[in-house]
């Protein structure tokens, strides 16, 4: 069958196997490997992307699902070399040792930040709760995350924006 | 890598174009939604439709949450994310906020539908303990119109349902009678985990009276309500008469040993969680205007 859909502001269509998983397309077929692929359960959240701007873990949804929607990816937090705060917190708070988990996270991160701005640690580890990292005891990332709340607004959410992400 | 036996896939457009679609591919078609549930159960090859026919581009039609004085409407494309957020909905039922709270997680929330999640039919799943607590009447649309099932013959045994090959959930509608509050009370392991065991309790007063209690247990085995009547119905609110209704919760029920505890751990949380949810349910009755809350 096939398939279009917009990912990370462009439009792309390709044939597909309707089985494909969102995770394989954006990985294999787009070669968006930014995109972790982990438990394959949908316990690890390392696959996490937006779909219409709602974090989705992407070994859970079919490609197909996702035809004529918006797909955002971990690739899509830089723009023109200016990383979003949430990718700059990880780098100040020391938020990823292996960085198998650090897009899912990021991605979740970045979502929160644009619904609740100045979250509370509590709300950053309901909102990572279904996302599992092996390293960090999470508060690096916890922390990563406050880093970026108080570096105000970070990536515009629509591609029509010009203004990144700025860290201060 | 685990992914889905080979399919085709079918995007429905509308309700009407869902029930063509599965009236012209009968029983090998299975409809989803958001497939949190049904997916993973395909990947790992115990579901293998052969036809997937998608009706998420049916929010407009079915993602309603509608509170009105004396029905709740839910739409089955109403997703928990929706459920959890909605604040008209938690003032008449905060037992939906309660259980909410603690499905799975925030993000596969924004996806699990409660059409789904009742249509699925897991025997673990929270949200069919909620609708049996609340007494729930499931629609169900045909290309012949709408019949209406109770909760009490919507679930046929695990994952069964009375929805027909070619027939949708398309709302589940909670009567709201005045008196009342609810609460669910669940123990899982962490994060994500599916319950160990949960407890869901509606419950109504009149002058400091008991008039009616609904008692509804997760994962440990009994289907519907538990009969709690001879425990607390005419009697003032007492924790003597929350521990009569816990023990009658935990004698009803019939759990399995496995790895989220044993037999015996999960009857005692049959029994202690229906207490404090009763608790619950009764201090919110007893605290919300009378009148004006159910």
């Amino acid at each position: 069958m096939q398939v279009t859909m917009t990912v990370n502001g462009t439009e792309v269509t390709e044939d597909i196997e309707p089985r494909t998983l969102l995770v394989h397309f954006l990985r294999d077929t787009l070669g968006l490997t930014g995109t972790h692929w982990g438990c394959d359960t949908s316990n690890c959240g390392v696959c996490v992307v937006w779909v219409d701007e709602q974090p989705v873990k992407s070994c859970t949804m079919l490609a197909a699902m996702a035809g004529g929607k918006a797909v955002r990816t971990v690739e899509d937090l830089e723009r023109d070399g200016v990383l979003d705060s949430v990718q700059q917190g990880f780098m100040e708070c020391h938020g990823l040792q292996c960085g198998y988990c650090t897009p899912g996270m990021m991605m979740t991160g970045r979502w929160l930040l644009d619904h609740n701005p100045d979250p509370t640690e509590q709300e950053i580890r309901e909102a990572i709760s279904g996302q599992i990292c092996r390293c960090t005891g999470y508060s690096t990332i916890v922390r990563s995350i406050r880093w970026a709340a108080t570096q105000g607004q970070g990536s515009p959410v629509t591609h029509t924006t010009e203004t990144a992400g700025t860290p201060s | 890598m685990q992914v889905p036996a080979p399919f085709e896939y079918e995007r429905a457009e509308s309700v009407q174009h869902t029930l063509a679609l599965l009236e012209r591919l009968g029983d090998d078609a299975r409809v989803v939604a958001g497939g949190h549930s049904l997916l993973p159960m395909m990947k790992l090859r115990l579901a293998t439709p052969e036809y997937l026919v998608d009706i998420n581009d049916l929010r407009g039609e079915l993602g309603y949450v509608v509170v009105a004085e004396d029905m709740v409407r839910i739409g089955a494309l109403a997703r928990h994310a929706d459920l959890l957020g909605d604040e008209a909905l938690a003032a008449v039922f905060p037992i939906f906020r309660d259980a909410e709270r603690l499905i799975a997680d925030p993000v596969v929330r924004n996806w699990g539908t409660l059409g789904g999640s009742l249509c699925q039919a897991d025997p673990s799943e929270d949200l069919t303990t909620v609708c049996d607590a609340l007494d729930a009447e499931c629609v169900i649309t045909g290309s012949g119109g709408e019949r209406v099932v109770p909760m009490a013959e919507f679930h046929q045994g695990p994952y069964e349902t009375a929805v027909g090959d070619a027939e949708l959930l398309t709302e589940v509608r909670f009567p709201v009678r005045p008196g009342g509050s609810s609460a669910y009370q669940k123990v899982k392991r962490r994060a994500g985990d599916w319950p160990v065991a949960a407890s869901a309790v509606a419950v109504w007063l009149d002058g400091g009276t008991i008039t009616d209690a609904r008692v509804a247990l997760t994962a440990v085995g009994v289907e519907g309500t538990v009969d709690v009547d001879e425990a607390l119905v005419g009697r003032p609110p007492s924790e003597e008469a929350f521990a009569a209704a816990g023990a009658l919760a935990s004698a009803a029920s019939d759990p399995v040993t496995d790895a989220r505890g044993s037999a015996d751990y999960k009857r005692h949380l049959a029994g202690e969680l229906t207490v404090r949810a009763l608790r619950t349910a009764v201090e919110r009755a007893l605290t919300s205007t009378p009148t004006s809350t159910p």
